[in-house]
């Protein structure tokens, strides 16, 4: 049972593949508009067609991938940073006022529809991919601080973690050196995950202009330009729009596979 | 059981019998006017919002003078007018009958009122320009008032036509933001704040009443909404329709007709000319030559609008073709970046507003100066962050923006304007000008401050903006032209 896995690898590097190829090669200039040759359908010169500037599609798609990787990863990095130190932390000390701080802060933070927020954030900041990844990290801290806890809690009751207590260690350093390696797996499975809602927030934030500015090609930003000329081009909105959704589906169905994978639990039971 | 079906089968046929009478009773008296901006309030003569006058202006507001859709200025509430022979004062000749639509009379003691509130010391008026030369406005007796100037100003007739010198009354002043109480042909009914305000027929009117008798104005600011209102027939007329990419298919639709006029909008690609490095003229005219108008306009308006070399409008007599001045030509605007000691480029921003003339031409702009190596930072900003920092703040490298305003090239003499252009010169040729009356001269003076401007690079010179609105096919009367932002719908009626 790893077709998830596979097809869900195969997608995903299909993507990773086109973002790491256009930094040396793309088959035009992503930003040279050559307006004569505007709105063509995919033909054998573009093979995605041109946009309302005759922009090279396929060009921009493969920049775009790069742009939409490049948020979700750094936004799941900043999310993974700061939220997996402060689960370490919440469930080294549960049920202290420490804990209770930082489990009531990410209910806070969890609170607030995330794009909504998203949005505040980069209009009082300015719009930017800079902000967009700061604001959809921020998202992304409660989710592994709360996955984190959960996972660690349940270990901190083992026996092994109980001889490394007797042995002397520190809280710190069991969380680091013992709890973290065992919730790996969980954390691998849940940044996929987010890094696939990374993606489909950067798309979002972009559709409203508040990502990647003009003239770095974003996926979002290509369907809301191309939101007037649908009747008449739909490949404007239909390339990017299978872009994001090919993506978002290749990084879930490798996230499942994962789980399947790395889960011991569920490997035992289909065992 | 059969009696059930029969009446089944009769019910619905009778609602659509129903709904076609409807329908042509309401086709025929009535019209939905859709547009993009709602108005902030509806008082034309304390706002610079022209949704304000696209809602009110000539419908329910009328001045002394009146612009027709074709530019010309005509009577209005004054039906004659005497001028002295030194031009220093003219005797206006009012409309007999004239009542507002509160039933009160208008006469020359509104007009006092009207023009001496809107030159006080403490007036809101958007244009006081306008009415900056009076010094004197005399009430002679009820139809007759005399106003006195300062110095001659060949353009006064012109001035009162426009929208913030329409004539109101004392008695409706206070309430006119939310209540305008005007002479027109239509009178106003209700607003709906965020969806609509409804004008109907005054029955009382003065002059050729209007042939409607109901006009609903709604407000839809998305491009995309505003395709959808057209195509589902939600909308009899969409007044300066948002996306002119959607046009071909109204054009090609035999429902719809597709209205291409011109409009007093020159878009301009502004320099802040304090600003280094636009303080240099080289650099100024480095950006001209980079730029591809003809790209610009089949780019970013679909091929709609009029390539500009000056600041005026092509439509006017007193033009220059002054295209040729700044050529797209980037070999000659990296040798002149170069001479600017800029041989490398530079980096500046570029404020984008949102319409799509600005937006999308901002994104080949920014492509076409990347050519010579100016690297242009996009920053799109709402209207209201760019009346913050770009027009009030003078806090910009480069902006583009229509001018809607006619005949406003004097902008140029004002060295507090945004983009802070400071001649003397040009300054002394527009106040020759203002005191002008002859109109060849005025014809030579406008030649050369055009010609000025050109040659000093001011700002990049773009394209005249078009007016463009779809309407239902039975839709008559419309003006397809925009001399000045206005919605008239005095003489609009339904085909049939």
């Amino acid at each position: 049972m790893r077709r998830n896995l596979i097809l869900g690898g195969i997608l995903s590097s299909l993507v990773l593949l086109a973002a790491l190829i256009s930094f040396v090669w793309t088959p035009y200039d992503h930003a040279a508009m050559n307006i004569p040759d505007k709105l063509q359908i995919p033909n054998a010169q573009h093979w995605f067609g041109t946009d309302h500037f005759g922009r090279d599609m396929f060009s921009m798609i493969m920049v775009g991938a790069r742009t939409s990787l490049a948020v979700a990863l750094l936004a799941v990095g900043i999310g993974m940073g700061l939220g997996v130190p402060l689960g370490l932390a919440a469930a080294a000390r549960k049920g202290s006022w420490l804990d209770e701080l930082i489990m009531r802060g990410n209910d806070l933070v969890f609170a607030f529809p995330s794009l909504i927020i998203a949005i505040l954030i980069t209009a009082v900041f300015g719009a930017g991919a800079g902000n967009a990844i700061i604001a959809i990290g921020i998202f992304n801290i409660p989710v592994f601080a709360r996955i984190t806890r959960g996972g660690a809690l349940s270990l901190w009751e083992r026996e092994f973690i109980m001889a490394a207590r007797v042995a002397g260690k520190s809280s710190t350093r069991i969380s680091y050196e013992h709890i973290l390696p065992n919730v790996a797996n969980l954390l691998i499975v849940q940044g996929t995950i987010q890094f696939s809602l990374g993606i489909l927030a950067e798309a979002g934030l972009s559709y409203v202009g508040l990502g990647a500015q003009p003239p770095t090609p974003s996926w979002g930003r290509m369907l809301a330009d191309a939101q007037t000329m649908v009747s008449f081009a739909p490949h404007l909105a239909l390339i990017p729009g299978f872009a994001i959704i090919l993506t978002v589906l290749g990084l879930n169905l490798m996230g499942d596979g994962l789980r399947d994978w790395l889960d011991p639990r569920l490997r035992v039971r289909r065992a | 059981m059969t009696h059930l079906q029969t009446r089944r089968r009769v019910g619905p046929a009778l609602a659509i019998c129903a709904s076609m009478i409807a329908g042509q009773a309401l086709a025929q008296d009535d019209i939905i006017v859709a547009m993009q901006l709602e108005p902030p309030h509806l008082d034309p003569t304390s706002a610079a919002a022209g949704a304000i006058d696209s809602v009110l202006y000539s419908n329910v507001f009328e001045g002394l003078t009146r612009f027709m859709g074709d530019g010309s200025v005509v009577p209005g509430l004054a039906k004659t007018w005497d001028i002295s022979e030194d031009g220093l004062t003219y005797t206006f000749h009012l409309q007999d009958g004239v009542t507002f639509h509160d039933g009160t009379v208008m006469d020359a003691a509104d007009v006092k009122f009207t023009l001496d509130r809107a030159r006080a010391e403490d007036s809101v008026n958007a244009q006081k320009a306008l009415f900056a030369g009076i010094t004197d406005v005399m009430v002679v007796d009820p139809l007759t008032v005399k106003v006195t100037l300062d110095k001659p100003n060949g353009s006064f007739l012109f001035n009162m036509a426009w929208g913030d010198a329409v004539i109101v009354a004392p008695d409706s002043i206070d309430d006119i933001k939310q209540k305008p109480v005007g002479t027109g042909a239509f009178k106003f009914v209700e607003w709906s704040a965020g969806d609509k305000i409804v004008i109907e027929k005054n029955p009382d009117y003065w002059g050729t009443p209007a042939i409607l008798d109901k006009a609903t104005f709604k407000f839809i600011s998305d491009p995309t909404a505003a395709f959808a209102a057209v195509m589902a027939e939600d909308v009899d007329v969409f007044s300066g329709f948002p996306a002119p990419e959607n046009l071909p298919q109204f054009e090609a639709d035999p429902r719809f007709q597709v209205l291409v006029g011109s409009t007093e909008g020159e878009t301009i690609l502004s320099a802040n000319n304090k600003q280094a490095p636009f303080d240099n003229v080289k650099v100024r005219q480095a950006v001209a030559h980079a730029i591809d108008r003809q790209a610009i306009i089949d780019g970013a308006m679909f091929g709609y609008g009029t390539p500009i070399g000056t600041h005026f409008a092509p439509h006017n007599p007193a033009y220059v073709d002054l295209t040729g001045n700044s050529a797209f030509d980037p070999e000659m605007s990296k040798k002149l970046l170069a001479e600017a000691g800029l041989a490398d480029g530079f980096e500046t921003t570029l404020h984008l507003p949102p319409p799509s003339y600005a937006r999308r031409g901002g994104e080949i702009i920014a492509a076409q100066l990347a050519q010579v190596g100016i690297k242009a930072e996009i920053i799109n900003v709402e209207w209201a962050q760019w009346l913050e920092t770009v027009f009030r703040g003078k806090n910009f490298g480069l902006t583009i923006v229509s001018h809607t305003e006619p005949m406003d090239i004097g902008i140029y003499a004002r060295p507090e304007y945004y983009f802070q252009y400071d001649n003397p010169a040009f300054q002394e040729l527009m106040t020759t000008l203002t005191a002008t009356t002859d109109p060849d001269q005025r014809t030579a003076l406008l030649k050369e401050a055009q010609t000025t401007i050109a040659n000093d690079y001011v700002n990049g010179y773009l394209f005249q903006l078009a007016a463009l609105s779809v309407a239902k096919a039975g839709v008559q009367g419309l003006w397809t032209n925009a001399p000045t932002q206005a919605t008239d719908l005095t003489a609009v009626s339904w085909d049939k």
